[in-house]
């Protein structure tokens, strides 16, 4: 992976909200075709970190490279243009409107009427359908609201949306935090797919075990820090559990629950 | 597309809805009964008293297209998730303006009224950008509007003019090319041509003996239809539609995905501002005269008509056909008691009720649509 570029190199990224310092430097290198697993407990400033990259913030300093310059994303909407796509925690799935709305909500297919951007229906339920179709959801029809579906539907939905849309980087903040078995390995499956067609996956958890199962690299946050980045085979999951959650402490609680943490 | 949605297998697990309850799911629904109702009501209680003539029609169809021009801001607004609670004190004002302008000041009236659609629109951003700097509810920053923009529309004339009401409008637009797009009325030959036909009756006395009783379509009417079709066109066919329900469902879910929600939501400030504009200029122009108290209520009015015709309170979820029904059915029931001879103060008895079972199936509609239980 040496030889490769960075898409995306996060150098010293600081971001406070008022008092509260959430990122206090943090360094991250995104190649393509890795599925780079950033890993942390709740409050480890992970959110704070992808929304840096995917411009929903701005770092209050540091620098992100985006392909070797500097970038400067006013919105996530020039994010998105620039190849970087978001599945977020929040899903970013508004109920009330059906699936193929959901869809496409931010990236419409456009077609001319005059000068007006007609949003092209047919295109986007057909193709709504098929994507569905792919990662194994039975939809009534493309206008099938997103309420009706599932929390993993809808996790779905989200990820085939962000492929579909054949970004650089796919940020997938913790997919599986909200899934069944099943729909996990789905989803997991689907990272694999995506890894390999050259997309820089960045994949947010706290879950060791479905970080083990896809990752190439493994950083840790802890308290706004990072503690380092570890290749895959070059750490075991104890290590990382330990890393994550600061060692000591979860070292004795290990002890006392023998083992199950 | 069809052939895609029968190829995929189906889920044992997904219910089959029947086609009775698909159509539940609309959010016209509720519009489209209560039309039926009322209209069945008025034909049986009112048949016979002119009401469904082609002068009691014009007269209830001028009511309702009142109603459903700012409707149609209403429900854009309402669906990208905010309230105007201005328009009515918006519509007084706008008149009062134009009046101002073109009598008070002598302007050329075509002036007048493009200036009144400037600064009007630009009330309506003002009042947006307000709301989303401050992230206050819109329903707090628009009462202030409410009071702020009638008090100004009181005072302003009284200043000049030493009174709240300005007569002369129709005087000083005569001759205008502008003024006669909101108070004019066209198709004229249309209806002499029914008149001819014998399809509609024609005055038999006077000096306009033979003309036909409804001599063209108002202007007003027009508008109404044009905002309606505009409107829809807007929300379901569009790019910018997607991204209105986007961000009254849910702003920070749309932010995410990318659609510029505060712009989407200023904007449709904007247009509710231009709807009260244009309802004050036609009815300006219709009166020749503005006075401070015009409008009085007619934001509450629109909202009821949008919540009858299905739009939710919450934002995300609505149709622009839907609250014209709604206002459809709001200017046939107030004029329809009228022919009905039922004393006109139960209208608003009646909109209380109508109000209420409106929200109640909306929010039932909304169980289902989000499959909450």
């Amino acid at each position: 992976m040496a030889d490769k570029t960075p898409i995306i190199q996060m150098k010293n990224i600081q971001k406070h909200f008022g008092s509260v310092i959430a990122l206090a430097g943090v360094s991250v290198d995104i190649f393509p075709g890795e599925c780079h697993c950033l890993l942390g407990d709740n409050g480890a400033g992970k959110s704070t970190f992808i929304k840096t990259m995917s411009g929903v913030h701005k770092p209050t300093s540091g620098e992100i490279m985006f392909e070797g310059t500097p970038m400067n994303f006013a919105d996530p909407r020039d994010a998105m243009t620039a190849g970087i796509a978001t599945v977020h925690q929040h899903l970013a799935m508004i109920p009330l409107m059906s699936v193929s709305r959901n869809f496409f909500m931010g990236n419409e297919p456009i077609k001319k009427f005059g000068p007006i951007n007609m949003f092209d229906h047919e295109y986007a339920n057909r193709v709504t359908m098929e994507e569905m179709k792919k990662m194994g959801i039975n939809l009534r029809g493309p206008d099938q609201a997103v309420g009706t579906l599932s929390g993993g539907e809808r996790q779905t939905v989200a990820i085939s949306r962000a492929v579909h849309f054949g970004a650089k980087v796919l940020i997938l903040d913790e997919p599986t935090s909200a899934l069944g078995v099943r729909q996990t390995s789905n989803v997991l499956a689907t990272i694999d797919k995506v890894r390999k067609q050259g997309v820089g996956v960045v994949f947010i958890t706290h879950n060791v075990r479905h970080a083990m199962a896809v990752g190439d690299r493994y950083t840790v946050l802890n308290r706004g820090k990072t503690l380092g980045t570890a290749e895959r085979g070059g750490i075991t999951p104890e290590e990382l559990q330990d890393l994550m959650a600061g060692g000591q402490e979860l070292a004795s609680l290990e002890g006392s629950l023998g083992g199950t943490v | 597309m069809t052939e895609t949605a029968q190829s995929t297998e189906k889920d044992e697990r997904v219910k089959e809805i029947s086609g009775f309850r698909q159509a539940l799911i609309r959010p016209e629904l509720g519009g489209i009964c209560g039309t039926i109702i009322v209209f069945v009501l008025f034909a049986i209680f009112a048949g016979n008293s002119g009401m469904f003539n082609a002068q009691g029609i014009m007269n209830w169809g001028t009511v309702s297209a009142q109603f459903m021009i700012i409707a149609v801001g209403a429900c854009l607004l309402m669906i990208a998730g905010e309230f105007d609670l201005s328009v009515g004190s918006m519509i007084g004002f706008a008149g009062m303006m134009t009046a101002i302008f073109g009598v008070t000041l002598g302007w050329p009236m075509w002036i007048a009224i493009l200036i009144t659609f400037v600064i009007c629109m630009a009330i309506g951003a003002i009042n947006g950008v307000i709301v989303i700097r401050t992230g206050l509810p819109s329903f707090i920053v628009t009462l202030a509007f409410l009071f702020i923009l009638r008090g100004f529309t009181i005072f302003i004339p009284q200043q000049l003019q030493n009174r709240t009401i300005i007569g002369g409008i129709s005087e000083a637009a005569e001759g205008d090319w502008l003024a006669p797009v909101f108070g004019g009325k066209i198709m004229g030959w249309f209806f002499e041509m029914l008149a001819n036909w014998g399809w509609i009756d024609t005055f038999t006395r006077g000096t306009r003996e033979g003309q036909p009783v409804v001599d063209g379509l108002p202007m007003l009417i027009v508008w109404a239809i044009i905002l309606i079709i505009a409107g829809h066109f807007l929300l379901t066919k569009t790019q910018f539609g997607n991204w209105i329900f986007a961000s009254g469902g849910d702003a920070e879910a749309a932010r995410n995905s990318g659609v510029p929600v505060n712009r989407v939501k200023i904007l449709m400030f904007v247009a509710t501002a231009f709807c009260a504009t244009i309802f004050a200029m036609c009815q300006v122009f219709e009166f020749g005269s503005a006075a401070a108290d015009r409008g009085l209520l007619k934001e509450f009015e629109a909202i009821i008509a949008v919540v009858i015709g299905g739009a939710l309170l919450t934002g995300g979820y609505g149709s622009v056909l839907g609250a014209a029904l709604g206002a459809l059915i709001f200017g046939v029931v107030q004029q329809g008691l009228f022919f009905a001879g039922v004393e006109s103060s139960l209208f608003r008895v009646f909109l209380g009720v109508i109000l209420l079972l409106a929200v109640i199936l909306n929010t039932y509609i909304r169980r289902m649509i989000t499959g909450e239980r």
